[in-house]
């Protein structure tokens, strides 16, 4: 089962090389990570998927907790978080193309970054499955690159922090 | 008050009562050594290899209890001292590695003698510093103790380069500090105190499973309080050695793959577990999934991780061992006041029954000496004695240490448990005879072992450090060619060492400690008590049979009840 945790980390030299050499070390896989500031200074918020069974996420939070530079771990649970993520694909879009892959990205919102003779580069922004979507729909066309930042997340606005499952926190 | 950094790391060290530290200097360390022959209070030992200094840390600190300091300069200083960290990080030894680092300005270039130590060490250290302004060092410095000693105890590094060492500033220790990032458990959950209490209290057959951390958590007298007053049998691990009297009726032995089999069938045959401060390690359990397979696990640590990492616990009591212990005991005051009883006896009589049906055993056959007897002799000189702590390498001999010496005080037992790092006995030694000039250090030692860290006699003798150094000398890599004898068909692979070379006492000699030798059993008693006797660094090169096994054994991956005994030749395959 994918998790996505939240970990608001000190903004110190070497933090982000600590927490994932724990990874490495332990044999756990990050399928994505976006790291960036927070609402405070000098604390990184560190957004990252992880597959694994419930008993690993324990350890894994358990683990983290354990690093000087960590200062919380959460859980960003499904239906009680706001996910984000931005994608940049480019689709061959050959003369005769064009226009159905632009009324294709007008239609689900998607914004033109750039356009060349025989490309398109598509700026999305949504949830995580809504790029999933675009780029399942584009393929056809031909991606000739796609770069992903993967997800950030917040508890929604509703429920506040109490949304994030605090699983250890000092 | 005004001064460079290097003073200023002195100045942090006095103030946290350091006065001992090992180490090697070298180019990027050299201001900090230039302040220490300026004045300190603080003892500098002069190791001869930054392994060794690391590994006196460490000995100096489990025979005290306080952290242990290590030296040393950047590159090949820095990386020999991976070892001993990585051997504290394993086995919980509070430890503050401080190394000096190329100038500033030349990290990242492949400077002469830069390496990334602290990338290095990441994966093996609780946390480290890189210091890049010289008023961030005694900060660093208060964080490193403060890290190395609280919670579980490990191993911390604060790396500092040249130029900040030389680089001048008004230097204030700090009194207290704040890491928010860094709150170990300080309190106890009663509840879970009282529902462990009761779990006990049900039991029939429950046994205390004593790790290490007991002993890092100077909780040993709340355990035997704890044991006697509700007559609990207690099985002790290797790294749990000495935290409770092995001369104590309450005392079965050690668990795992070359301990008693009655330790080994307590813990298969339990209702209650109880791990006090132990973590489920292979070399304990076997295979986990038939390790004390009907009991209820309460598990008390301060390390939340440990919980459930391995072994799931029923009921686990997460905080400071001492106070866990010490709460209870109160539990089973308030349930003794309340009239109930504790239900072991027959328990303890069944345990006491298998001790003696299953004793220690092995063959009297051949003329040669045979290693057990090395430790059964030192035993039986020592007994009573309480000035004595032993060290060990790791090995065939450890095991019989292990096996034979009984330690009925705490921390008179200091060996390498997790990383099995050949080698730490004898330079551990020089450490703890340092932490406790009062005691008769004695080194147990292979003859494998030794011969990794061998140098650091010349440390003992001419740091006037005595120890004692007992060789069983078999002439083999003894545990591997154990292992290939009874797993491999007997094809030894390159483990033939050579009993007589070095020439041992030769060797001791020329670093002028005394050598001696023991190749028979009336030798043998003479020989030692004279070795331990002389105040000197003595060598005792104890010639022994190199075809004797180490039994009980459970082969690796195999169940406790499929343990070995010694006349058993043929093993089963795990």
């Amino acid at each position: 089962m994918i998790h996505t945790l939240s970990v608001l980390v000190e903004d110190k030299p070497g933090a982000l090389m600590r927490i994932s050499s724990m990874f490495a070390r332990r044999g756990y896989n990050i399928d994505s990570l976006a790291v960036g500031p927070t609402e405070r200074q000098n604390v990184s918020r560190i957004v990252m998927r992880v597959d694994c069974e419930q008993h690993s996420l324990e350890q894994i939070e358990k683990q983290m907790h354990k690093l000087v530079n960590v200062l919380r771990v959460s859980e960003l649970e499904p239906g009680q978080a706001v996910e984000r993520e931005l994608a940049l694909i480019t689709v061959a879009a050959a003369p005769a193309a064009r226009a159905e892959l632009l009324s294709l990205a007008e239609v689900l919102g998607v914004r033109v970054a750039d356009v060349g003779p025989n490309a398109i580069v598509f700026e999305v922004v949504g949830a995580p499955e809504q790029i999933d979507t675009f780029e399942e729909l584009v393929r056809p066309h031909g991606i000739k690159e796609l770069a992903r930042t993967g997800r950030i997340g917040l508890a929604r606005a509703s429920v506040g922090r109490s949304g994030t499952k605090q699983l250890v926190h000092n | 008050m005004r001064m460079n950094g290097a003073d200023a790391l002195l100045r942090s060290l006095e103030a946290e009562g350091v006065d001992t530290v090992f180490g090697i200097p070298g180019g990027a360390i050299l201001p900090t050594y230039d302040a220490l022959a300026r004045g300190t209070t603080i003892r500098h030992v002069l190791a001869r290899h930054e392994q060794g200094a690391g590994h006196m840390a460490q000995g100096f600190a489990r025979a005290s209890g306080r952290v242990g300091v290590a030296f040393a300069t950047s590159g090949p200083g820095a990386t020999n001292l991976v070892t001993p960290i990585a051997d504290a990080w394993m086995d919980s030894t509070p430890l503050v590695c401080v190394t000096g680092q190329v100038r500033s300005h030349l990290i990242g270039t492949d400077a002469f003698q830069e390496c990334d130590i602290t990338g290095i060490t990441i994966p093996i250290v609780k946390h480290s510093w890189l210091v890049q302004d010289v008023d961030e060092l005694p900060h660093a410095i208060k964080a490193a103790f403060h890290v190395a000693s609280t919670g579980r105890c490990g191993p911390v590094l604060v790396d500092i380069p040249r130029d900040i060492q030389e680089a001048e500033f008004d230097f204030s220790y700090p009194d207290e500090i704040d890491l928010p990032g860094w709150r170990p458990a300080a309190s106890v959950n009663t509840k879970q105190v009282r529902a462990a209490a009761q779990a006990i209290a049900d039991a029939q057959r429950p046994v205390l499973y004593v790790g290490g951390g007991t002993i890092n958590a100077e909780a040993c007298d709340e355990l035997r309080r704890l044991a006697e007053l509700w007559q609990l049998p207690v099985v002790t691990t290797l790294m749990a050695k000495s935290s409770f009297p092995e001369t104590h009726e309450l005392h079965f032995g050690w668990p795992g793959m070359h301990g008693a089999k009655w330790s080994n069938w307590a813990m298969n045959k339990c209702d209650v577990l109880v791990a006090v401060g132990a973590r489920f390690d292979d070399r304990v359990t076997g295979k986990l999934s038939a390790f004390a397979p009907g009991a209820t696990v309460v598990h008390l640590d301060v390390d939340a991780a440990e919980i459930g990492k391995l072994r799931r616990a029923e009921i686990p009591v997460v905080g400071p061992l001492k106070q866990i212990l010490a709460e209870l005991a109160n539990a089973f005051e308030a349930l003794k006041d309340k009239g109930v009883r504790s239900q072991t006896g027959p328990w303890l009589a069944q345990l006491a029954g298998w001790r003696e049906e299953f004793p220690l055993r092995y063959g009297d056959d051949g003329d040669m000496l045979k290693p057990q007897r090395v430790l059964e002799t030192l035993q039986a000189q020592t007994s009573g004695r309480d000035d004595v702590i032993w060290t060990t390498g790791v090995g065939q001999h450890q095991m019989w240490a292990m096996q034979y010496l009984l330690c009925d005080r705490p921390r008179s037992f200091i060996t390498s448990g997790g990383l099995g790092t050949m080698g730490y006995g004898l330079p551990a030694a020089v450490g703890a005879k340092a932490a406790r000039p009062d005691a008769t250090v004695v080194c147990i030692d292979g003859d494998g072992c030794f011969q990794m860290t061998s140098q650091e006699l010349a440390t003992s003798v001419t740091e006037d450090l005595p120890i004692v150094v007992v060789i069983v000398n078999n002439g083999y890599l003894g545990m591997v060619r154990q292992w290939q004898d009874m797993f491999f068909e007997e094809r030894f692979s390159q483990v033939r060492l050579a009993q007589d070379s070095p020439d041992y006492v030769k060797l001791a000699e020329a670093y002028g400690a005394v050598g001696l030798r023991a190749e028979t059993e009336d030798e043998l008693e003479a020989t030692l008590a004279e070795a331990m006797a002389c105040g000197r660094t003595a060598v005792v090169d104890c010639r022994v049979d190199p075809a004797e096994h180490c039994f009980p054994m459970i082969p690796a991956g195999a169940a406790a009840l499929d343990l070995v005994e010694y006349e058993q030749r043929s093993v089963p395959v795990p």
